[in-house]
């Protein structure tokens, strides 16, 4: 392990004291930030050359931005556990055996939930909830087994402290994934996130519409495009944490991200921008993802002691990592005014057709690097539209259309979107708010999924403007926490603040309604 | 190919009709409600040009006789439409079904469907039978929203390619029909009984502006009347309460808005009467 300087040392000091006497903080947040700022410290991981000067600046400098993940990663970024083989097999670490009924099975899944790690130290996917509970649901009358699924996700709601956190329903209909979208769409919470994967072959149109009724009551389900992700990813992906496409029983390593408009700063015009910049930060990120990638697998032991790889609810050989990226919009609008033009992201074909290019560059670049732990991806990362972080300024989500700048008709939007797409199977979506009047006619939002994916979208969000539960970029807050949150009182999830910080930099409260 | 004057086309409408549907609206109306919330839809432009003068866009232009849209550099202002003496708007393009069809297509495969409304669009039945043919042809949905004044009976081919109807009943009792929109209601109230029987009824509105006429005698004789013809076909009762915006000045101050409790007592009575899908809005 390298030195540092004192000062270094001195000035965490200080902020772990700040950290401790923090009164808008709940203890477990600040447990969290204690552990992080610890970790902030070690230096273990040989970085590659020129990392320093893309990574450690301030917003508007910033070309590779690493979320946080901190320096002597101790566990992957996003874990996902096998929960159908525990509900078959229960865990000897965890001394459970199979669920018999569906009292024990929620009563498993809770237990379980308390021991997933991840970047933010709660479980990121929580299961696909209708087919790990369909087989339980008849043991109870359906007002009794609604009571236990309402109990079960306030259950989540207030102990799973953080918005990341995923269940899957769909693409078939069931019995239990009415009763959980149903009863999402009563208790109105934030927590977990929900996408229903949709495939207008398999889905029957009245379990899309129970998944529409709820999302215009509580932001969720999401809607994936079920034939795109299983073209990529195979019948065993998941949809985790905000959006993102993984492998069942697998996970990533980690996320790091490209800041395309400040990289687009650095450049001279679109041709210095494509053979030297971008190439540039693109290996050096990759080549750090790399080292990140080998640390955990090597010489974390993260694989060879947790509970979950060693009972075989997680493989080692079943991960992939996320290569990121974030403000493409900003960048191509600053290649195009430094080539004298003037039309923008989202309004004009030629930045558009920018904007694909650059797409289509990072994505052959992507698919040159091998990592020899990515076997399950074909030795790549993956390309993920990572929605941004509370503290980005001037920085819009992966590829998408800057708030306030959306085009005037939804129609012009969707079909901008259907350029990008198709280009991340590890995760990005766009996020509509919808006049309230749709309560009336979720067919409307019905017609627009199925038209959607036809196009080859993949991933897309609604939430009805009258909302309390709102969709911050990918994850979900409540409006009324973010009030509580600015008055300076303490808030349950760790996630408002982050939604805090994305309403007043990021203005998400400013979307085009729909 | 006959034009006609077309006001405005919404690629996405989630108000008109089920699921997600291009809204096609035509001008001109032969019905003058005095509630009518859009009346400049009413009259049909008769090139006078006072208008291009407020234009401040350059939309409008005086081309040889006639006033041309730009819709291009339209701001939507509205300014047209507040200095028209005939209570017109001059924003209209004159199209073939053809025309239509293609500014209706760039929204495949987003929506089901399209709305053709107005105005009143069954002022222009050839057209109407036209444009639903091509629909046809590309798998697309047909729903008129109508005042009911064209006899559906005597354009059986028109019916043949409209998927359903979604009428108004401005007021069950003639006397009142006449009151609130200057027309006999005779042929209405035949069209929402045969077009019933055909199945082809998908929707009949009431927009409730308590005073006007009797609300409450309406809406339980449409109700009543139309409940043995659900075995045909599922008839949504839409009641609306009565808003003043776009209103014209002299109307609106003789109009009222009902109370939530006036349009949940005639939701409560088209309920009783067999009718159970009823929306308020």
């Amino acid at each position: 392990m390298r030195d540092i300087e004192m000062s270094r040392v001195n000035a965490t000091r200080e902020e772990m004291f700040e950290t401790v006497k923090s009164p808008t903080l709940t203890h477990e947040q600040k447990l969290t930030t204690m552990t992080n700022l610890a970790d902030s410290l070690l230096e273990v991981l040989k970085l590659p050359k020129g990392l320093d000067e893309l990574l450690n600046q301030p917003i508007d400098k910033q070309c590779i931005c690493d979320l946080a993940e901190g320096h002597a990663p101790l566990r992957p970024r996003y874990i996902i556990p096998d929960y159908a083989k525990f509900m078959r097999e229960g865990s000897k670490f965890l001394q459970l055996e199979p669920p018999k009924d569906l009292y024990e099975a929620l009563n498993c899944l809770q237990i379980f939930y308390r021991h997933v790690p991840s970047v933010t130290n709660f479980p990121v996917y929580v299961g696909a909830l209708d087919e790990l509970l369909e087989p339980f649901i008849d043991d109870v009358d359906e007002a009794q087994a609604k009571k236990l699924i309402k109990l079960f996700l306030t259950q989540m709601d207030r102990t799973i402290l953080d918005s990341f956190s995923h269940a899957n329903v769909g693409p078939k209909a069931t019995k239990a994934g009415r009763i959980i979208l149903e009863a999402e769409a009563e208790l109105e919470h934030a927590v977990p996130n929900i996408t229903m994967k949709y495939d207008e072959s398999i889905t029957p149109d009245d379990f899309a519409i129970c998944g529409i009724r709820a999302a215009l009551h509580s932001a969720k389900p999401s809607f994936a495009n079920h034939s795109m992700f299983k073209g990529e990813l195979d019948e065993d992906y998941v949809i985790a944490s905000c959006y993102n496409g993984l492998k069942l029983g697998g996970g990533s390593y980690t996320l790091v991200r490209l800041i395309l408009g400040n990289i687009a700063k650095r450049a001279d015009n679109v041709e210095d921008f494509k053979k030297n910049q971008l190439p540039y930060v693109c290996q050096i990120m990759a080549e750090y993802m790399d080292e990140r990638i080998r640390f955990e697998v090597e010489e974390s032991g993260f694989f060879e002691n947790n509970f979950l790889a060693k009972e075989g609810f997680i493989k080692r050989e079943r991960f992939t990592a996320m290569f990121g990226m974030v403000g493409l919009a900003e960048c191509v609008n600053i290649l195009m005014e430094k080539e004298g033009k003037t039309g923008r992201f989202g309004h004009d074909k030629e930045a558009d057709k920018l904007g694909v290019e650059i797409m289509e560059q990072i994505d052959a670049f992507n698919k040159q690097h091998v990592n020899p732990y990515c076997e399950i991806t074909g030795g790549h990362f993956l390309l993920h539209a990572q929605v941004g972080i509370a503290s980005d300024l001037n920085v819009s989500p992966g590829t998408r259309i800057p708030i306030g700048e959306e085009p005037e008709e939804l129609l012009e939007h969707l079909r901008h979107c259907s350029h990008f797409h198709k280009y991340f199977p590890s995760g990005t979506g766009d996020i509509f708010p919808i006049d309230m009047t749709v309560h009336k006619n979720p067919e409307f939002v019905l017609d627009i999924i199925k038209g959607a994916f036809k196009e080859n979208l993949r991933y897309l969000s609604f939430y009805s403007s009258d909302s309390d539960v709102i969709r911050i970029t990918g994850y979900l807050v409540k409006r009324s926490e973010i009030e509580k949150l600015e008055k300076g009182q303490n808030v349950l999830q760790d996630t408002t603040a982050l939604g805090m910080g994305a309403k007043h930099n990021g203005k998400i409260l400013e979307r085009k309604i729909r | 190919m006959k034009r006609v004057p077309v006001n405005k086309i919404i690629p996405f409408s989630s108000v008109d009709g089920p699921g997600n549907r291009t809204a096609v609206f035509l001008q001109g109306c032969n019905f003058d409600c005095r509630y009518c919330h859009n009346p400049e839809t009413r009259n049909v432009c008769r090139d006078c040009g006072e208008c291009v003068k407020s234009c401040p866009s350059g939309a409008l232009k005086l081309g040889e006789s006639r006033v041309v849209f730009e819709p291009a550099a339209c701001v939507s202002c509205d300014a047209c439409i507040h200095i028209c003496r005939y209570g017109c708007s001059p924003r209209i393009r004159n199209m073939t079904p053809e025309e239509v069809m293609e500014a209706v297509q760039k929204q495949v495969p987003f929506i089901r469907g399209i709305t053709v409304s107005g105005g009143e669009c069954t002022l222009y039945p050839e057209f109407l039978t036209d444009l639903f043919v091509l629909c046809k042809k590309e798998g697309l949905g047909t729903l008129i929203d109508s005042n009911g004044t064209l006899d559906f009976s005597e354009y059986p081919e028109l019916t043949a390619v409209t998927d359903g109807v979604m009428l108004d009943i401005k007021a069950w009792d003639d006397e009142e029909h006449k009151k609130v929109t200057g027309v006999s209601g005779v042929v209405v109230r035949k069209n929402a009984l045969e077009l019933a029987s055909a199945g082809k009824l998908l929707e009949v509105r009431t927009v409730v502006v308590p005073g006007l006429f009797d609300c409450e005698e309406t809406v339980r004789e449409t109700a009543r009347q139309l409940r043995p013809y659900l075995a045909y076909g599922n008839i949504r009762y839409k009641l609306i309460r009565y808003r003043k915006i776009g209103v014209r000045e002299q109307y609106a101050v003789v109009c009222r808005s009902p109370s939530e409790e006036m349009m949940e007592r005639l939701a409560d009575i088209v309920r009783s009467e067999g009718l159970d899908d009823v929306i308020v809005i």
